[in-house]
Formats: C-alpha cells, structure tokens, sequence
C-alpha cells in the first residue's frame, strides 16, 4: 500500500524543515531592516516554537490512538498536557526568565550555588530526554510503516539520520522558526482531516458509541496479521480468508467459535458487515466502559481513578520539567513577555487538543480492524484513506503523514539539542565540535534503543517521560522558586529518590514487572507516589541541613521575583524614539 | 546529626505501599509471591539509593583518626565562616558567623564589633554587652588584647550566670584596626586567650582579601570607564565633521544626525549597567553606522544576519560597537572603494557566536596578536580592550578570535554563554 503522495509530503516537510533551518536567520541590509532584526521574538512566534517543540508523537498519534485502544479515559492524557502549561504559567515562566537560566542545570548550580548539583541534574536531563526520545522514534517507526508498507526500522533510522545530521551539521541555526514552522503544519494536518471526516463522511450515529456493543466492522473488511496474534470472539463469526488459523491451514470461509484462536503471522481474513471485531488484549471492551470518563490502564478495571490522578499528577507536573521546553523560554525579553506567551501557549496547544478526540470516536466506529493488528496509534493516519476513497482521501493522508512527520522532526531535534547541549556542556567539554560529536553519539544511541520498543503504546512512553520529569524537576523549580529554605542537599536528594524511584519504575515496568493490581498501578504510574516522595525529600534535606543555604540567597530571591523595571533603574535606551 | 536520616524517611515511605499490596492478597498464589518479592526488591533499593546517599552527603563525618577528625571539624568551620567574611566585615551581621565562631572557640558568648558599635553577637544578653562596651573601645584603641575576669563582668545573677570570664582581641587589617572579637566563657585560660587570637587572624585575613576582591573590582570597573572614554575622541571627531557638512545642505539629516549622536553618546557614558542584550547592542551599532553612513555614504554596504535566540543573551556592555568601528576604521577606511560589512549572530549550543567580518584592508596576524596581547599600543587598542574585558567576565577561553591577513580582509569571532553565573548575579 505504497502510497507516493505521502511519500512526497513526507520529503516536502524534510526538505522545508532543513531549509528554513539552514536560513531561519533574520537578514537586514538596510538601515530600516536593521532595527526589525534586533527587535525581539515576538510572543505569539515564541508560542508557536514552543507548541511546536511540545507536541509530540505522543500527542499527534498516541493520544487518539491509546483513546480508541483503551477508552475515552485516555484523553486525561491530552487534559494534563495542555493544563500543564497553567501551571507553568502561574510558578515557573516569569521567575525563571528573570533568573536568566539557560537550562535546568544553570538553574540548579545558580540557585543553590553547587556544581556537584549541576552534574546530578545534567544526569537527569539525559534520562528525561531519553526516555521521551525513544517514543518519537518509535511513533516514526509507524507511521512510515503505515504509510508505505515497509518493515518498521526503516521510520527509525530514517528519523535518526535527518535529525541527527540536521544538528550535528550545525544546520539548526534558526530553531525557533523552524518549530513555529512545525507547529502549524502539525494543527493543519490534524484539524483539516478531522473536520472533513465529521463533515463528509457518514457513519452510525456517534450515540452508539457510548452503548453495550463492543466495536463492530460496518463493512466487510479485509484484516492482515502481521505477527502471530491470539484473537478472541464473543460470538461465532464466519470470515473467509487465507493463512493458518489455530495450527490448521486456511483458504475460503471457516467459522470462529466463541472462545480464543490464535492467528499465524501473514494471514489474511475478511470479516462480513455487522459482525463485532474480535479482541486481541484477552476480552473485548464493551461501549459503556469504553466511553467510561476514567483511564483503565492497559484496558484492565482496578483502579482506574487512582490511574487517572496519577497521569493528571505526570502531565500537569512534568510538562515545566521538560528541558527542552524551557530553553525556548529564554527567547523571551523579560519576565513579562515569558509569561504573554505561556499563555499563548496554553491556547495554542488546547487547540490542538481538541481534535485526537475525534479521530478516537471515528477510529472506533471505522476501524475496528486497527484492534487486531494491535496499532491503533495508526489510527489518525490510517482513518482519511480508510473513510474518504479516491484522490481526497490520498491527500488528506498525505496531510495527516506530513504532520506526523512534523510532529517528530520537531521533538526530536529540540530533545537532541538539548541533550547534546547538557552532555557537551557538563561532560564532554564546552565548545561546537564537542556539541556535534554529543548529537552524532546520542543520535546513534536513541536510535538503537527507538529499534527496541517497537510494541509499547507511544502515549504511555511519554507518560512515563513526564512522570520522571515530574518527580524530579518540578520540585527542584518549584520549591527552588519559591522557598527560601531549600538547600542542595535537600535537592540532591529529592532528584536521587523522586528522579531514582520514578525511572526504576519505568524500567521496572518496561521489564514486565507488576501485570495487575495495585503493582502494576503504582509502577506503571509511578508519579502518583514518587511526586510526593521527591517533594518531602527535598523539604526534609533542606531543614536538615540548614547550615548548605546559598550564602547570597535574598539577592537571589529578588532576581527571580521583582519585576525587571524595578531591580535596575535603566537610562533611557538607544534606539527608542 | 542525622545518622540515618535519609534511610529512615525512605523506608518509612515505601513500605506501607509494600504492605497494602500484599494484604490486599492474603492467599497469593506462586506468581503473587514473585510479585511480592519483586516489590520487596524495589523497596530495598530505594532503601539503598537513600543509605548511599547519606553517606555521600554527610557520611564522612565518621572518617579517620581522631586527630584527622579534629584537624577536619576546625578547618571545615573556618571554611564555613569563610564566605560569609568575604564581604566585609559589615556583612557578618546577616550571615551565620557567630554560630561558626561558637563552635570554633567553643565559648558559649561571642560578639563581633567594628569601630562603630557590636556587629553580630551570640549567647550575650544585654546587660553582658554593656558590660563588654568599654572593653572593646580599650581593645580597640590600644590594639592590644584585654582578659576580663567575674569582677569585670559582674551581672545580677552572679555566680550562676555561665558568663563569668571574657577575653577582647582587636582585629587588625593592614596596620589600622577595624574591629574586635569577643569570647565570653564561664572562665577564660591562657589557651583561650590563644585560641581567640589565631580564630581574629584568620577574620582578619579574610578581611583582607575581601579589600583584595574590592580593589580588584574597581579596577577592572575603572579600566572599563577608561575604555569608554576611549572609543570617543576619535569618532566624536569625525561624526561632528560629518554632521557639520550637512548643516547647510540637508539641515533635517543634519539635525537627525545630531540626534543619533546625543544617543550614542548618552549609552556610551551611562555607568549603570554592567550586562545589556545583545539586541541593546545592536541598536546602539545601528545608531553608530547611521553616523558612519553619513560620512562613507554609498561606500558602507552593511548586512545584519541574527538568529532570534541570540537577542535576549547578555552581554558585557559596548562589546560590539568597538568591533564594529575597529572593522570601519582600519578595515573599510584605508581601502578606496566600497567596503562590505557583516555583522552575524549565531545559535551555538549553549554559547552565543558573534561575527564582526569586513573585506576591508587586513592587517598583519603578529601584528594583531601584539595588540591583543596588550604589547602594542597601537590604534586597535579598542580590541585589546573588548579582549581583556570577555576573559574577565567569562574567563580566560572566551577571548577574541581573530582571523586576519594583509589585504584579505578581517573576521572578528566572539563567543559568550548563554548562561553565566557572574552575569546572572549582576
């Protein structure tokens, strides 16, 4: 299904992207172009960069995708992503541009005057950005698979390769435009499909969603297996197909029986109109609990309200402890314009939040058959071509794969930057070239690990990316901001036990570890707990340890919180008439 | 003091989660018991993570031999009080430095006073401090150590009050004396009136460097004020000749210029801040080529290339300018025809690079090399100057790079962090 619109818009995205990198300078060669050079980022250019940087594959696919796989729930997603910038707005944006961090190890060695804090937190930097990193490559895997047929490392490497030569040629010169470039390729390629599926397409009324029946194929569909998948039916459905189906050969029609079979790699079955689309995760979701407002955690019931408070506590935490978000705040002329465009922001990117949903609901009633291959973060690419036939439909897809490509250029080559800046700052020694030989090895590194984790739902990648940011940074930056008493031993140990615990979470999960109950809850949601850990941990350490408090602590304090007008009385500048 | 602090509230954390999942299954099968384990093994890891860490941070109190231990503990207190002397004497009244010195001289009454009156005082009430007043001005004008005995400290308590004895050792900075150091103890031997006078040395060399740190600091705010009034003579002369020639001709250029050149001056001479962005730069270069257009005319092709994420860097100010005006003058100037200056600002990781690049006349690398190095004072004076001022600030790897030869032109590289904690703080 080699689709060579997609393809091209694939490449144009590429190709825009590295030159409006290359030549994302302002140019002026006349007197009057000269001041409109030097003038400030604008605050509405600086929210388009940063919406851009922040969404992500996770939010481009994996929320619609992780939405149709395990419910309306999933959307708490996107609710804490987007609310995550309120609180960033109301804590963090202005005191820290004031402070004039670069990135959250400036802020960890300015504010509590520690280098050893410095290292810790550079640490930390790379597991954040690792563990968000992955899932793009993972999402690029994707939908290059879904898009033109091909084995899925093929997306990765591609992916690796056009990030990492893009940076470690230098050729980002001109990020923030790049990014607001990615931003609104990245609404129109997921608003434009959307209005027109509602619009143009018919379907069975949306009420039937919500009721007792599991997902149901409303034409005859062909289904292709993949990889070998166990499938079960609630009742006797007869498909007719090709391939092996419970061990025995198939050709032409056979009845599947209530109960489970197992599907062999490369078979094809073709399920009639109307019959319910058989289930691949062990039991089918009726529509009630699918509609059900709460996160069921990899569809099972326990408790999904402690799930849900622990992915609102990761995203509306964790989003101001993403380092590559706030290197885009420094842009920002003063406190003021840092906090103008945290709530350009906040709008920017709940606009874009309101249309994964839609392809969920769609997903859902269209293609049922994304249930059996077990990719339903496909869902937003596959639905235009499965919905509208014909040329439309090519080019809505060829729109949609655009913007998912957009989605991962953008993410990837902010959290490259910004871990090839922390490893080559802290560690690999100052300068361009130990910049470039920091993007070349990690670049590698990233994609190796992005080849490995080609099954975990995108979504919960990133989840688990923001929980760690969450128990880990945003104490740092917010008990850092504002109170007075945190010392760096108190730091160091809220970033050891609240950045330790939530990444041996993570990986603990990643192993397989805690499959039902509470185990599999509070490790495939670590930031319920290790939140409050690594906030308790830093207040304990700081009134332990009263006598680490920085010795210029009250000028600090004013540096973060006085508006800039009234710490420096200034002459009147050049240049305003 | 908190032995094992950081394993206590740790353990405390993680096994009540432990124990609520393994009631929840009384019965558990085999893989419930894998479970089990695996969580226990998660706990005794955060139970580690939380030992190592106490270690690391307050573990090596426990290290050594005895005297190791003691000579530790001194030189650890003395370091502690250290910074916050490293102010002035004046600054010790907001810091921690009685508790420091508490310990060091292991009296419970310490008292720090400067030639005006008590600085900062510890386990002293009031009546003691008056008591102590005349002491101290004796200490302090004769400059010679003063033991009190209980008779001189007599307070309404008498004999159970735990201030019975005192010694007062003047502190004596370069020759003059600025203050005096009190110990005040339920008795006072000879060894404390020692002790007392080495603890007053080290205060007062601590003193001294801090008079060290603040000559230094006027110096190089001096040799700024110099650089300052330097850039001028030169171009104040030729942007008056070039206003002058418009006056009859095009009166409103004229007086425009006369503006551009009010605000030029007024950024130049203003003494307030230290740090300014690149974008402030940038305007006060527009202002200076507006002056310079007025003279070189058609002849001045400039190009202005920026990534908008340089402008918010701050930079030590007028960095640029005298960049700028080095390429026009002894770039552009010398060559008789039109001159292309370009002027670029790149993105770099966590630096900002700025270029200052003309095609202009060149000059001699060893020449250039003798300026920077300060020993020809030559015209360029103005690049030593913007050399020596970005290795003050950001240290000694971010001087100039300069890429020069005779007649090719001349390529001027600055590189700055984007993030530096002596620009933060100013």
């Amino acid at each position: 299904m080699t689709a060579p619109l997609s393809v091209a818009a694939v490449v144009v995205i590429t190709v825009a992207t590295a030159v409006i990198g290359m030549r994302g300078m302002r140019v002026a060669r006349t007197q009057a172009d000269f001041l409109v050079a030097a003038r400030q980022v604008p605050a509405l250019l600086n929210a388009s960069a940063i919406s851009g940087e922040y969404l992500s594959a996770a939010s481009f696919l994996g929320i619609a995708g992780l939405a149709m796989l395990e419910g309306l729930g999933a959307l708490w997603y996107a609710v804490g992503y987007a609310a995550g910038y309120l609180v960033l707005l109301a804590t963090v944006a202005a005191p820290l541009r004031r402070f004039g961090a670069y990135t959250i190890p400036d802020f960890a060695e300015g504010r509590l005057a520690s280098p050893r804090l410095r290292r810790w937190a550079t640490v930390m930097v790379l597991v954040i950005c690792a563990f968000y990193l992955i899932p793009q490559f993972n999402g690029a895997g994707i939908t290059l698979q879904a898009t033109l047929g091909g084995p899925y490392w093929i997306g990765v490497v591609v992916l690796g390769v056009v990030v990492t030569a893009g940076i470690a040629s230098g050729g980002m010169k001109g990020i923030t435009v790049v990014q607001a470039f990615l931003y609104w390729v990245k609404v129109t390629a997921i608003a434009l499909p959307a209005v027109v599926l509602v619009l143009a397409v018919s379907h069975p009324p949306l009420g039937t969603v919500g009721g007792p029946a599991p997902a149901t194929f409303t034409h005859a569909t062909d289904v292709r297996f993949p990889d070998a998948t166990r499938v079960t039916v609630d009742r006797a459905v007869t498909v007719t197909g090709t391939g092996t189906v419970d061990g025995r050969p198939v050709r032409g029609p056979l009845v599947l029986r209530p109960g489970g079979h197992t599907v062999a790699a490369g078979t094809s079955l073709r399920f009639p109109a109307g019959t319910p689309a058989p289930d691949v995760s062990g039991a089918t979701r009726s529509g009630s609990s699918w509609a059900s407002p709460l996160l069921h955690l990899g569809g099972r019931p326990d408790h999904p309200l402690a799930a849900t408070y622990g992915i609102l506590l990761a995203t509306v935490f964790g989003a101001m402890g993403l380092p590559h978000i706030l290197v885009r705040f420094y842009t920002n002329r003063d406190g003021q314009a840092a906090r103008r465009t945290t709530a350009f922001v906040l709008l920017l990117v709940s606009t874009f939040y309101l249309f994964p949903a839609v392809f969920a609901v769609l997903g859902r009633l269209e293609a049922p058959a994304l249930y059996l291959s077990g990719r339903t973060d496909s869902v937003v690419l596959a639905l235009p071509r499965l919905m509208v036939g014909g040329i439309g439909g090519e080019l809505l897809a060829a729109l949609v794969a655009a913007g998912a490509f957009a989605a991962f250029l953008s993410t990837s080559s902010g959290l490259l930057i910004a871990m090839a800046g922390a490893l080559s700052h802290d560690i690999m020694g100052r300068g361009v070239r130990a910049f470039r030989a920091s993007a070349l090895v990690l670049g590698a590194a990233v994609t190796a690990a992005g080849l490995l984790v080609a099954s975990v739902p995108i979504n919960v990648l990133v989840g688990w990316a923001f929980a760690v940011a969450a128990s880990s940074f945003c104490p740092l930056l917010l008990l850092g901001i504002w109170w007075p008493r945190l010392t760096r031993v108190g730091a160091m140990w809220g970033l050891a036990l609240g950045g330790g615990t939530s990444s041996l979470a993570v990986v603990a999960s990643l192993a397989g570890l805690g499959r039902s109950g509470w185990p599999a809850l509070l490790l495939g949601e670590p930031a319920i707990w290790t939140v409050p850990v690594a906030f308790l941990a830093m207040v304990v350490g700081s009134l332990l340890s009263p006598r680490s408090l920085p010795p210029n602590l009250t000028d600090l304090l004013a540096t973060m919180h006085l508006p800039e007008r009234l710490r420096r009385p200034r002459a009147g500048m050049v240049g305003q008439r | 003091m908190l032995a094992d602090g950081p394993s206590s509230p740790t353990g405390g954390a993680s096994s009540p989660l432990w124990a609520a999942g393994s009631g929840r299954r009384g019965g558990a099968s085999g893989k419930e018991n894998v479970t089990e384990l695996l969580w226990l093994a998660v706990a005794g890891v955060v139970v580690l993570v939380g030992v190592v860490l106490g270690f690391v941070v307050r573990g090596e109190r426990r290290l050594g031999t005895p005297a190791q231990r003691t000579g530790y503990a001194t030189l650890h207190e003395a370091n502690l009080l250290a910074p916050s002397l490293r102010s002035g004497l004046h600054a010790a009244a907001s810091g921690k430095v009685t508790a420091h010195l508490q310990t060091l001289l292991g009296t419970p009454g310490v008292l720090l006073a400067d030639l005006a009156g008590v600085i900062a005082a510890d386990g002293l009430d009031e009546v003691h401090q008056a008591l102590l007043e005349e002491p101290v001005s004796r200490a302090v004008a004769t400059g010679e150590p003063q033991v009190l005995s209980a008779t001189d400290l007599a307070c309404d308590r008498g004999a159970t009050c735990t201030i019975q004895a005192a010694v007062v050792v003047p502190l004596v900075v370069d020759g003059t004396v600025v203050g005096a150091l009190v110990a005040a103890g339920p008795s006072a031997p000879a060894g404390l009136l020692r002790l007392a006078s080495e603890v007053a040395q080290f205060i007062t060399t601590q003193l001294e460097l801090a008079e060290l740190d603040r000559s230094r600091r006027r110096a190089a705010q001096a040799e700024l004020r110099f650089l300052r009034a330097q850039i001028s003579p030169h171009f104040i002369y030729n942007a008056i000749t070039a206003i002058e020639s418009f006056v009859r001709t095009d009166p409103d250029r004229a007086r425009e210029l006369l503006v551009q050149f009010a605000e030029f001056t007024r950024y130049s001479f203003r003494g307030r801040d230290q740090f300014v962005t690149v974008a402030e730069e940038l305007r006060l270069v527009d202002t200076y080529l507006e002056l310079e257009r007025a003279r070189f005319g058609d002849r001045l092709a400039v190009t202005l290339r920026v990534a908008p994420e340089v402008l918010s860097v701050r930079v030590p100010s007028l960095i640029l300018q005298p960049l700028v005006e080095n390429a026009i003058r002894h770039g552009l100037e010398p060559a008789d025809r039109t001159g292309h200056l370009s002027i670029a600002a790149h993105d770099a990781g966590s630096d900002a690079l700025i270029t200052v690049e003309d095609d202009g006349a060149g000059a001699d690398p060893e020449r250039v090399r003798r300026v920077l190095s300060g020993r020809e004072d030559g015209e360029a004076v103005g690049l030593h100057n913007v050399d020596e001022r970005l290795r003050t600030v950001f240290g000694e790897e971010f001087g100039l790079v300069v890429e020069t030869g005779i007649a090719a032109g001349t390529k001027v590289t600055v590189r700055i962090p984007k993030f530096h904690a002596a620009v933060q703080a100013s």
